[in-house]
């Protein structure tokens, strides 16, 4: 009945610098629409490398990784920037934005490049992120005028505004205080309730991770409960 | 959609470092500047140089030279077709130094459709008498009308009137370094011997200055009846004909056509004055060489800033890329960023390098020799604007797709895992 958005097949990644370290070693585990997915682990297990590998943008691996049934080897890269586009939202524990944009048009322009609406529903659903998250005060401010808790709320309406299939997170609470940290989390547990969406997100806040529904333990660089 | 959306992020990475890009426009408008002052004044002294000569020679110019004849009767002789025959000390005959039935001649010729115009003229040389002292010269024989309109020949005139050859009989103009060895003014009368040594005494009309010393010292103009009357000669006497084309490349072709044709020596522009050509090459070969070298130097400064910029984003890229933007669409913002500051450098170099041409053309230039010149020369060929502004293109096309390229490859997880 559920229905399956990513699906990593015995996904192995090793380094080569300068010796060869294997840093994932078969990881093999599937994520249904509507889940809130946590990944934890200690630090260097290699969960990082996991969520660059799943979000397209390292293709150099063995193993099989699918999003939304589409298997993601073979493909060229313009179309995995594609995917990303359109599939994947991302957020970052460092609030990536393009200082020279405004937050709403930060929030815009993945939207733009989408091309599927017009500029003017797009920059419409861009407010309607911003209001849902509570900062549609902020739209017109520059992105580095904003705090570190602002930018990352701009990030995650940034990420909803194609209607991702999947939203992953790499620490997205790792450089907020306990305040901000819950307010960010309530948005996402908001998203999974209401919205039904998907959620990947890589933590070290224990408390954090044992909030969502379900959680995927590693260690070196293997699955060890999920 | 797709290209509107690369533009305006493309403008925002150009504002945001706004300073850096000015320099780089700056640098391409001053080498177009240059490029376009270079060319438009070095062209404009070449075209001048080119001038003194080539406005006043004909393109092709048909003559009879007094030279022995090619063919002895001999030659004509079936008899000794296969046997060698030496003659020595041939002399020149009874040949004239009259084209043979000029008037048909000139007519044929004006009917062809690559000639621009015929002008006929007599060459006679004479004595002019001064005091006990006998000065030797050429009179030309011209008609006023067609020299002035194929060879600017009013233009040459300084004082006096150009016209009054025809107007007023036995009238002449005198090269300026003759009539001051002569000491005459306008209005005065020199008389001249000719080869004949038949005297006779002409009017002063007027001042030729060709801008050349050693011709100015010896010509001398007057109308053809006037010579034809010197030389005691019929009507239809007539000694050059000096052909001027609408393309002038084909005057060695179309010299060796009318010498065929008419029976007569031809001598074109290319054959007579082949150093001059070499000399506008040179000049303008610099030109184009300067005009680049500055343009390379420019696009050395928009690759710097370029890359420069690309350093300091790479976040940005890092980001654009994580967000589903692929490594094409860093690529043409890059790239379109290059080409805007070659764009409005480009189009302000052009704009500024017309202005500079425009100040150098009210410089005075004034010379002796040259008296219809009064300030410094410049062309203003469409063409140099042109290449120009295609070299600004091009030149920034080069400069920004290496860093651009660089961009494009760059890997967001190296941002990413970096920060
Ligand atoms: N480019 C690289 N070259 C070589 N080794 C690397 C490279 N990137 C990561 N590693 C190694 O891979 C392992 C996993 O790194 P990763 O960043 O995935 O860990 P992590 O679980 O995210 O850790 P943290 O919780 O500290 O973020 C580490 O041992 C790291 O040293
Ligand atoms: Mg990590």
């Amino acid at each position: 009945m559920s229905e399956l958005i990513l699906e990593a097949k015995n996904i192995n990644k090793d380094f080569h610098n300068p010796v060869t370290i294997n840093v994932l070693k078969n990881i093999t585990f599937t994520i249904n629409k509507g889940e809130f997915v946590s990944v934890t682990g200690k630090s260097g297990c290699g969960k990082s490398t996991l969520l660059y590998i799943l979000s397209t943008m390292d293709t150099d691996y063995e193993g099989d990784l699918l999003i939304d049934n589409q298997p993601m080897a073979n493909k060229k890269e313009g179309e995995l920037a594609k995917v990303r586009n359109e599939k994947i939202g991302f957020v970052f524990q460092f609030h990536y934005l393009l200082n020279e944009f405004t937050a709403l048009q930060n929030v815009m322009l993945p939207g733009l490049k989408l091309g599927k609406y017009s500029e003017q529903e797009v920059e419409y659903r861009a407010i309607e992120h911003l209001k849902k998250l509570d900062i549609e005060k902020l739209a017109n401010k520059r992105a580095n005028q904003l705090s570190g808790g602002e930018k990352q709320r701009v990030a995650i309406a940034r990420a909803l505004i194609n209607d991702p299939l999947i939203i992953m997170g790499d620490e997205p609470t790792g450089n907020l205080d306990k305040k901000n940290s819950d307010i960010v989390f309530d948005i996402f547990k908001q998203l999974t309730l209401e919205f039904n969406q998907t959620l990947l997100i890589v933590t070290h806040d224990n408390e954090f991770a044992k909030k969502t529904e379900r959680t995927i333990e590693m260690e070196d660089g293997k699955i060890i409960k999920q | 959609m797709k290209y509107k959306l690369i533009f305006r992020i493309a403008k925002a990475l150009l504002l945001a470092r706004l300073k850096q890009t000015t320099v780089a426009a700056v640098g391409v408008t001053f080498s177009i500047m240059m490029f376009i002052t270079l060319l438009g004044f070095m062209t404009g002294l070449n075209d001048l140089l080119d001038g003194l000569i080539l406005n006043r020679t004909a393109h092709v110019r048909l003559f009879k030279e007094i030279k022995p004849s090619k063919t002895q009767p001999i030659d004509l002789s079936g008899e000794y077709k296969n046997s060698y025959n030496f003659i020595e000390s041939i002399k020149s005959g009874s040949t004239r130094k009259e084209i043979y039935n000029s008037g048909a001649i000139m007519q044929a010729i004006s009917k062809d459709d690559r000639v621009l115009g015929i002008a006929p003229k007599i060459n006679a040389p004479v004595f002019f008498n001064d005091g006990n002292v006998e000065i030797t010269g050429v009179i030309n024989g011209i008609d006023v009308d067609k020299e002035s309109k194929l060879f600017y020949f009013e233009d040459y005139v300084v004082k006096g009137v150009s016209a009054d050859l025809k107007n007023v009989s036995n009238s002449i103009i005198l090269g300026k370094g003759l009539a001051e060895k002569l000491l005459t003014k306008i209005g005065d009368v020199v008389v001249i011997t000719t080869s004949r040594g038949d005297r006779f005494s002409l009017k002063v009309v007027g001042f030729f200055q060709s801008g050349i010393l050693e011709l100015d010292k010896v010509q001398s103009f007057a109308s053809i009846a006037t010579t034809q009357k010197l030389l005691g000669k019929s009507n239809n006497y007539l000694t050059d004909l000096q052909i001027k084309l609408k393309d002038i490349s084909l005057a060695p072709e179309l010299a060796q056509e009318y010498a065929n044709i008419y029976e007569t020596d031809a001598e074109d522009i290319q054959t007579a004055n082949s150093q001059f050509e070499t000399g506008s090459n040179v000049r303008t070969i610099i030109s184009f060489a300067v005009g680049i070298t500055l343009l390379v130097v420019a696009g050395f400064g928009i690759y710097n800033i370029l890359n420069m910029m690309i350093f300091e984003k790479m976040d940005s890229i890092a980001i654009l890329k994580a967000t589903g933007f692929s490594g094409k669409d860093v690529k043409r913002i890059f790239l379109v960023i290059a080409i805007s500051i070659g764009v409005v450098g480009g189009a302000l170099g052009l704009v500024f390098g017309l202005l500079l041409s425009m100040g150098i053309d009210q410089i005075p230039f004034n010379t002796a020799s040259l008296p219809t010149i009064t300030t410094y020369p410049i062309n203003y060929n469409i063409t140099f604007y042109i290449i120009g502004g295609i070299f600004s293109l091009i030149t920034t096309y080069f400069a920004g797709y290496f860093p651009a390229k660089k961009a494009s490859k760059i890997d967001p997880i190296v941002i990413i895992r970096g920060k």
